[in-house]
């Protein structure tokens, strides 16, 4: 680096009326309405009468510098230089002039390759994390996973065929970062970690015992090293302690599989919001493509679809069928591993003889 | 430089398993950094290694530490176990970047971040992290230090990362939602200039995440994914256009109205006289469901605010929780309710870092010593409003009703069952 003075620190986050679109500026508190003119189109009215056109696409949330120019070259086209993005990576570009959205669709779709769509009763595009490409603790990849889901379920993402919207998740170890979904998918581990005490001294013992919610670790002295060692018996293979030391490896490439969990809903609409549960564990990571979470992903959709009542996010909709319909409908087995033995452990138990007979 | 410590040695793509992520409709994130390869040798690398993992069901990444001068956080570093291999990962880190609230930008901005990108390290960016902000990826330590130094430059301001405050995140909100009842990038902005301190440098027992949403629909996942959700609400009446109504029936029909409006109510404060719909104000409790299916006819009340929740978190390590209410209503409108808010989170982090145990998140913090002695600590009158239902069990240590036995102090039982007494006499 050169002996230039440093650039001012603790600035906050940037200015965000330079980074509006004119008419959202003007209109800034003034929408009042807005209507969907095609799955992935959505159309937003100011009270002055000022309308502003979304152009929603999938993006793949990882993306070159050069992709990134691309992208600007058609807001700057069609849309005076603005977008944004969503929740879930889906781009939005934003247009003041109806005349422009044909050749704005046809730009995204044809020069960009991205499918547009996300809006509605549609299965959303996936949040998901960094997996093998960058982080330091996956059990499996976030965007090659993405992009295979995306291919089998791309048609739910064009359409708005569904009972309501479907938000998923991916990700590649139990600490979660794409958080609950309708569906999620998760990586688990099955074994406790292994142990490499000679590298022990590089961490501060304390802060991976002190992680541990199991307190199933404590200080040990191996072969004259001061390290650490975990009760196995306690132990219930969360990888918290691989995340704060990486001495203390808990993947397994033989045996780590992934699970699915449904019905998370961050949404207070018609009732307040839910935790995922879990659907069916015991699926293989297996790249480059996971074939077996697309087919599980599947069932629960048909499933969904063929017996979803409008509105009701896939929570809900189990809320009414029962479980024990989800799993006949999905035919996924239904084991001791889905009683809760968690902290919820009690309140998940079916209290009462409310039973479909 | 050439050779084994080249960081741009000159290496050939091989990536046989994730060609298969070619094909298919969905952009491919690999296709695109193939392509970009041929311009940045160090992609090559990258990609390499990927497909190592995917061959072996392994990762390569090992976590390290690096800060840029005077911050604390916001540099995610990553080295590779196979540097000997590929040199140019010896040193790839990523860097976070804070977000324009809202994630809106202009073009100008984002030319700027991805030339930034590319001239320090390897131009991959992510639009966003699962925190909100914006990832840069693939620098070495230099590059990082120097990536950091022109971002900032700009005018833009790293994430944080650690025991800190995170990187804020909110809906688009007023900017272009009908439904905001609430400014969520004022407030995201505001929060993050008042805390910018915190944000950079980790000095909490754990992290620490706002999210804030317009209404309660959500759209920023805050509930379950931030210690401090902010959500729009309103009080008194919402907004009911009749003729809008009349239209939304005569259109959809009367079935259509009740299987999936007026059924569909959690609280049943929904009925229909005519063509009129009445609403039972008093017991709407905000779901936003009935205004989502019907939003050309009604919308939120005219007197709005926000809901303050607390506890958000995901599972690691007592399980996930769900944020709670904290403050059922304040308004945010004013520079004064703002400054009354960056106030009241000063309390709660005084109380939290105090008190809290290394690795605590505040949920779980709450978890331990209960909602009743967090709210005493913070100085917040318990409200109905803050539970779904009173305690079941009945082990209890009332303060009032243990006073002390000893010395033949009185021990008389103070007026605490009646309101009005009880305001009178412990006030
Ligand atoms: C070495 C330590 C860690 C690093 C470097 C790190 C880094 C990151 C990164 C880069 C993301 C964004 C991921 C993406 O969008 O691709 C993220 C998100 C996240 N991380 Fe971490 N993480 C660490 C430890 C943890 C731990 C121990 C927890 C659990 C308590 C955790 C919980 C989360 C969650 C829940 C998110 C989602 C973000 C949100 O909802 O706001 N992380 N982290
Ligand atoms: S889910 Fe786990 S492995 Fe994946 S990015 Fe987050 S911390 Fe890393
Ligand atoms: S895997 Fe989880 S439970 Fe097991 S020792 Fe590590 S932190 Fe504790
Ligand atoms: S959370 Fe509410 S206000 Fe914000 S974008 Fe979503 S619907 Fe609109
Ligand atoms: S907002 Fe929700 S609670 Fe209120 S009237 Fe509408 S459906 Fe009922």
């Amino acid at each position: 680096m050169s002996d230039k003075p440093l650039a001012p620190r603790d600035q906050g986050a940037p200015d965000y009326t330079k980074h509006l679109h004119p008419l959202m500026l003007k209109n800034y508190g003034e929408w009042v309405s807005h209507d969907r003119m095609r799955p992935g189109v959505l159309v937003h009215t100011a009270r002055g009468g000022d309308k502003l056109y979304t152009v929603r696409a999938g993006s793949p949330r990882t993306m070159s510098a050069d992709t990134v120019r691309k992208v600007c070259d058609i807001a700057d086209k069609y849309c005076q230089g603005f977008l944004r993005f969503t929740s879930r990576s889906n781009i939005e570009f934003l247009c003041g002039d109806k005349n422009d959205l044909d050749n704005l669709i046809k730009a995204v779709e044809k020069d960009l390759g991205w499918p547009l769509g996300g809006t509605g009763p549609s299965v959303s595009n996936i949040s998901h994390t960094q997996g093998w490409l960058h982080c330091n603790l996956p059990g499996t990849d976030a965007a090659g996973s993405v992009k295979a889901m995306m291919d089998d379920l791309i048609e739910e993402f064009r359409n708005e065929n569904l009972p309501n919207r479907v938000h998923m998740a991916t990700s590649c170890c139990q600490i979660n970062c794409a958080s609950h979904g309708d569906i999620s998918v998760i990586v688990q581990h099955h074994h406790p970690p292994r142990i490499n005490h000679n590298n022990m001294q590089i961490c501060e013992l304390p802060k991976v015992v002190a992680i541990c919610p199991a307190a199933a670790i404590r200080p040990a002295v191996i072969n004259g090293v001061e390290t650490v060692e975990v009760v196995e018996e306690k132990c219930m293979y969360c990888g918290a302690c691989h995340g704060q030391c990486p001495s203390m490896e808990i993947r397994d490439s033989e045996t780590d599989s992934l699970s699915i969990w449904v019905g998370g809903k961050m949404s207070a609409a018609r009732g307040a919001p839910t935790f995922m549960k879990l659907a069916v564990w015991g699926i293989p990571n297996n790249p480059p493509r996971w074939p077996e979470v697309s087919e599980a992903i599947r069932r629960i959709l048909n499933a969904y679809k063929a017996t979803g009542k409008p509105w009701e996010r896939i929570g809900e909709w189990i809320d009414r069928i029962g479980w024990a319909k989800f799993f006949e409908m999905t035919g996924f087995p239904f084991t001791r591993y889905h009683i809760d033995d968690g902290p919820e452990a009690l309140s998940n138990l079916n209290r009462s003889a409310m039973i479909r007979l | 430089m050439s050779g084994k410590h080249d960081k741009n040695k000159a290496m050939t793509l091989h990536t046989p398993l994730l060609n298969e992520l070619e094909s298919g409709p969905w952009p491919s994130f690999f296709s695109d950094l193939k392509e970009y390869s041929k311009k940045k040798p160090v992609v090559v690398q990258l990609l390499n290694q990927l497909e190592e993992s995917y061959e072996n069901r392994w990762n390569y990444w090992i976590g390290k530490v690096l800060n840029a001068p005077g911050y604390g956080g916001g540099i995610i570093a990553r080295v590779s176990e196979k540097a000997d291999k590929y040199p140019g990962l010896a040193n790839f880190h990523t860097v976070r970047v804070i977000e324009p609230p809202g994630w809106v930008y202009n073009t100008d901005a984002l030319r700027n971040l991805a030339d930034t990108a590319e001239r320090n390290g390897a131009g991959i960016l992510q639009f966003h992290g699962m925190t909100g902000d914006i990832l840069l990826l693939g620098f070495s330590d230099e590059g990082s230090l120097q990536c950091v130094e022109d971002l900032m430059h700009d005018g833009w301001d790293i994430g944080g990362s650690g025991a800190a405050l995170r990187t804020l995140q909110c809906c688009v909100g007023q900017a272009r939602c009908e439904m905001a009842c609430y400014d969520t990038m004022k407030v995201t902005k505001h929060l993050t200039d008042s805390f910018i301190h915190y944000l950079h440098r980790p000095e909490f027992v754990y992290k620490f995440k706002f999210k804030l949403s317009g209404c309660s629909n959500d759209c920023a996942n805050s509930m379950v994914r931030s210690d401090m959700p902010i959500i729009g609400t309103w009080r008194g009446p919402m907004q009911v256009d009749q003729d809008k109504v009349a239209e939304f029936i005569d259109a959809k029909g009367m079935e259509y109205l009740i299987d999936n409006v007026l059924t569909r109510c959690p609280t049943r404060c929904l009925s229909v006289k005519g063509k009129t719909l009445q609403v039972d104000n008093d017991n709407c409790v905000r779901c936003m469901h009935c205004i989502n299916v019907m939003h050309h006819a009604l919308s939120p009340g005219k007197d709005r605010g926000v809901t303050i929740l607390i506890g958000g978190h995901r599972t690691l390590k007592i399980g996930d929780t769900m944020a709670s209410v904290l403050v059922p209503f304040m308004k945010l409108e004013t520079d004064e309710d703002l400054e009354k808010l960056v106030e009241f989170v000063e309390r709660v982090w005084e109380f939290w870092n105090d008190n809290g145990m290394d690795h605590e998140r505040v949920g779980e913090f709450i978890a331990r010593v209960g909602m009743g002695t967090f709210l005493k600590g913070i100085g917040v009158e318990p409200d109905p409003r803050m539970i779904r239902q009173p305690r079941t069990t009945s082990y209890i240590k009332f303060e009032e009703l243990a006073p002390p036995r000893m010395d033949g102090e009185g021990n008389k039982m103070p007026p605490v069952w009646n309101r009005e007494a009880e305001a009178v006499e412990t006030a």
